[in-house]
C-alpha cells in the first residue's frame, strides 16, 4: 500500500486512500496484490503469446544428411528458451539456421520458413548483416578476437563506422557490466583477450555480442567446456539477461536447461519431440522419448 | 596372447629404430649446413679480397681490377621493385580471394591445380613467355619493367600459395565471431584474416622474392644485357614533378647475369669478380630471409590465440 502511495496520496487517511483506490482501478490492483503467485503466472502467460521467432516446417540438409525434419518451434520475446537432446540431434543446427550462420557452411538447404517479428530471415531481401546484428550468438568455444579487450567489444561498433571515443568507452563499460565482467577488467582494458581466464573469455564475447544491441541472444553450449563457478557465473548471468533479451541456449546440461529456461524443447534425431514449459517437460512430460531421455536411459 | 619376451624385444626393437632416424635427421641437417658453410668460405676465399666501396660505384670495364657491379645491383633492385609491386598485391589477392571468397567447385578445384602446376614450370619458359607477350606483343622491350613483370609471374605462384595456406590457418571460429556481430566478409578478411595471417604471407612474399633476385634464365631470354655501362633514369628528379618512370623503359643488367658475364671470360681476375658479386647476391638473399624470419616472429608474438 505504501509503495502504491508514492504518487502523493500517502498523507491521506488510511480508509480514504482504500476509497481511491477502489473508485480508480479495482480488479486490477485487487488481484495482482491479494494472489501473487498465481497472478505472476498469467502475465507470463500474457506474454508467452508474443513470439519473437517462428520455425514453420523446418527441414535442413547438409548435403544429402537430412538434419532436421519438419521443426515447428515458437520462441518466446525476453524469455530464455532451451535445446536439449543427445549429440547429434540438430539442436545446433537449429540454433544457426536462427541467424543464418548455417549460410557459411558449403553445401547446406534449408526448406520451410524462419520469421524473426513475421519476417522471414530465408527471404531474398532479408540483409543477412543486419539480421546478425539482430540475433547475436556466443559460442561453445569461446572465441575473443586476439586483441585487447576493449577493440573486442567494441568491434560491433566500429564496423558500422562509430569510431567517436567516448560513445565507444560509454558501450563498452555498459556491455562489461551486463555480461559481469567489468570490475575484473576495468583496470585492463589494453590487455590482450586471450590473457583472460575461460570462463572470463566467454563473458567477454557475451559482452562483444551484447554491445551491438541485438534482440535475441543464441548461446551454442556456452558453458560446455567452462568449470563449476564460471558456470554458475554464466548462468546467473542469462538470469539477468533474459529481462532485456530473448535468450535461446543449447544445452547438454539438463540441470542447466532446468535452470536457466523458462521453456525447453527436445530434440531426438533431427525432429522435435517436445517443446513446453519448462518445469512441465522435466516432471510431466508428454512423449515417452522425452521421459527416456530426461530420466538417463538414453543419451 | 602375446608372449612377454616377444613384447621386450618389440621394444628394444622400437628404441634401436628412434635412435636410428634421429641419427638419420642429424645428418641431413649438417649436409645442409656444411654445404651452406662450404659455399660461403668457397665465395669469401675468392672474392672477399674485391669488395670495397670503389667495387659498388664502378661500372663494368674490360680491366678486372677496375670493373664494379654498379649497374649490376642499380639494375637488380630496380627490376625487384616492380617485381614486388605486381606480385605481392596480384599474389596476395587472387589467395585472398581463392580462400575467402570463391565457391569451392570444380572449376575453382581446376583454377587451384593449374596454380600449383604453375609454381613447377621452369623459368626458362615463362623467359620464352614474356619474351613473346611483354616485349613484342606489349611492345614494353628489352626494359626493367619486361624483366620485372617476368619475375612477378615466375613468383605469382608461390605467392599465391603461402597467402592461401597461412590464410587456412586462421582458426574459422575468428570469422564466425567477427560474422555473427554482423561484418561482412571484407570487413572479416580486412580486420581479423589479414592480420591474423600476415606474419606466414610475409614469410611467403620475402622467400619468393629471394628466389626471383637469383634467377638468370629468364632476364637472359627477354634479353638483359650483359655489359652495361650507364645507369637508368633516376626515380627522383630535382624538379617538378620531382618523380620519373622513364626508368621502367631503361634497358638493365642484373647481379647473377653480371657474374654470368664475368665468368665466361678466360681471365682468372674476372673469376674473382664474380665470386665477390655471388658473396654479395648471397649475403643479400639471407638478409631477405632473416627479415622474413624476423617479421614471422613479430607477428606470431602479437597474436596469440
Amino acid at each position: 500500500m505504501v509503495a502504491i502511495g508514492t504518487n502523493g496520496w500517502n498523507t491521506e487517511p488510511l480508509g480514504g486512500m482504500m476509497d481511491l483506490q477502489h473508485k480508480i482501478d479495482v480488479p486490477e490492483t485487487s488481484s495482482p496484490l491479494s494472489v501473487k503467485p498465481s497472478g505472476q503466472a498469467t502475465a507470463a502467460q500474457l506474454q508467452e503469446e508474443r513470439s519473437i521467432i517462428e520455425v514453420e516446417n523446418v527441414d535442413f540438409y547438409y548435403g544429402s544428411n537430412h538434419a532436421l525434419k519438419s521443426i515447428n518451434v515458437e520462441i518466446p520475446e525476453k524469455k530464455a528458451t532451451a535445446f536439449i537432446g543427445p549429440s547429434g540431434c540438430g539442436k545446433t543446427t537449429l540454433l544457426r539456421c536462427l541467424n543464418r550462420m548455417n549460410d557459411l557452411v558449403l553445401n547446406t538447404r534449408l526448406t520451410g520458413s524462419i520469421k524473426l517479428d513475421s519476417k522471414d530471415i530465408y527471404d531474398p531481401s532479408t540483409d543477412v548483416i543486419n539480421l546478425r546484428r539482430r540475433v547475436g550468438m556466443i559460442f561453445q568455444k569461446w572465441n575473443p578476437f586476439p586483441k585487447s579487450i576493449y577493440e573486442n567489444v567494441v568491434y560491433g561498433l566500429r564496423i558500422v563506422g562509430i569510431n567517436n571515443r567516448n560513445l565507444l568507452d560509454e558501450v563498452a563499460e555498459k556491455s562489461l557490466r551486463r555480461a559481469a565482467l567489468w570490475d575484473e577488467v576495468k583496470d585492463n582494458l589494453n590487455k590482450s583477450a586471450t590473457d583472460l581466464s575461460g570462463g572470463q573469455q566467454q563473458r567477454l564475447c557475451i559482452a562483444r555480442a551484447l554491445a551491438v544491441e541485438p534482440e535475441v541472444l543464441l548461446m551454442d553450449e556456452p558453458c560446455s567446456a567452462l568449470d563449476p563457478i564460471s558456470t554458475a557465473k554464466i548462468e546467473e548471468l542469462i538470469h539477468e539477461l533474459k529481462d532485456t533479451f530473448t535468450i535461446v541456449i543449447v544445452t547438454h546440461n539438463m540441470q542447466q536447461a532446468a535452470r536457466c529456461a523458462d521453456r525447453t524443447a527436445f530434440f531426438y534425431l533431427g525432429e522435435l519431440i517436445e517443446v513446453g514449459e519448462t518445469g512441465k517437460l522435466f516432471t510431466a512430460p508428454e512423449k515417452r522419448q522425452t521421459e527416456d531421455y530426461i530420466t538417463g536411459r538414453f543419451g | 596372447m602375446v608372449e612377454p619376451e616377444n613384447i621386450e624385444k618389440r621394444l628394444s626393437n622400437n628404441r634401436r629404430f628412434d635412435t636410428i632416424f634421429a641419427v638419420i635427421g642429424l645428418i641431413s641437417t649438417f649436409v645442409g649446413m656444411i654445404t651452406l658453410a662450404a659455399l660461403l668460405f668457397d665465395l669469401s676465399t675468392d672474392g672477399l679480397g674485391r669488395i670495397s666501396f670503389q667495387f659498388f660505384v664502378s661500372f663494368p670495364s674490360r680491366f678486372a681490377a677496375q670493373a664494379g657491379i654498379l649497374s649490376a645491383w642499380v639494375g637488380t633492385t630496380l627490376v625487384m621493385i616492380v617485381t614486388a609491386l605486381t606480385a605481392i598485391p596480384m599474389g596476395v589477392g587472387a589467395g585472398v580471394y581463392l580462400e575467402e571468397y570463391a565457391p569451392k567447385n570444380w572449376f575453382t578445384g581446376l583454377i587451384e591445380i593449374n596454380i600449383a602446376n604453375l609454381a613447377g614450370v621452369p623459368s626458362i619458359v615463362y623467359g620464352l613467355m614474356a619474351l613473346g607477350l611483354f616485349v613484342y606483343q606489349f611492345k614494353f622491350g628489352q626494359s626493367i619493367l619486361s624483366a620485372g613483370l617476368t619475375l612477378a609471374l615466375l613468383i605469382l605462384p608461390i605467392v599465391i600459395v603461402a597467402t592461401r595456406e597461412s590464410i587456412r590457418a586462421v582458426p574459422s571460429s575468428m570469422r564466425e565471431a567477427a560474422y555473427a556481430l554482423g561484418a561482412t566478409k571484407w570487413q572479416t578478411t580486412r580486420d581479423h584474416v589479414l592480420p591474423y595471417s600476415m606474419g606466414g604471407i610475409l614469410t611467403g612474399v620475402i622467400i619468393s622474392l629471394s628466389r626471383a633476385i637469383g634467377e638468370t634464365a629468364p632476364l637472359i631470354t627477354i634479353g638483359a644485357l650483359t655489359f652495361i655501362a650507364f645507369l637508368p633514369d633516376p626515380p627522383i628528379k630535382g624538379e617538378f614533378p620531382f618523380v620519373s618512370f622513364d626508368w621502367l623503359w631503361s634497358p638493365f643488367s642484373v647481379m647473377p647475369i653480371q657474374m654470368f658475364n664475368w665468368v665466361s671470360r678466360p681471365q682468372q681476375e674476372f673469376h674473382l669478380n664474380a665470386a665477390a658479386t655471388g658473396l654479395i647476391l648471397m649475403v643479400m638473399t639471407l638478409l631477405m630471409n632473416g627479415i622474413a624470419i624476423y617479421f614471422r616472429y613479430r607477428f606470431r608474438k602479437r597474436i596469440k590465440w
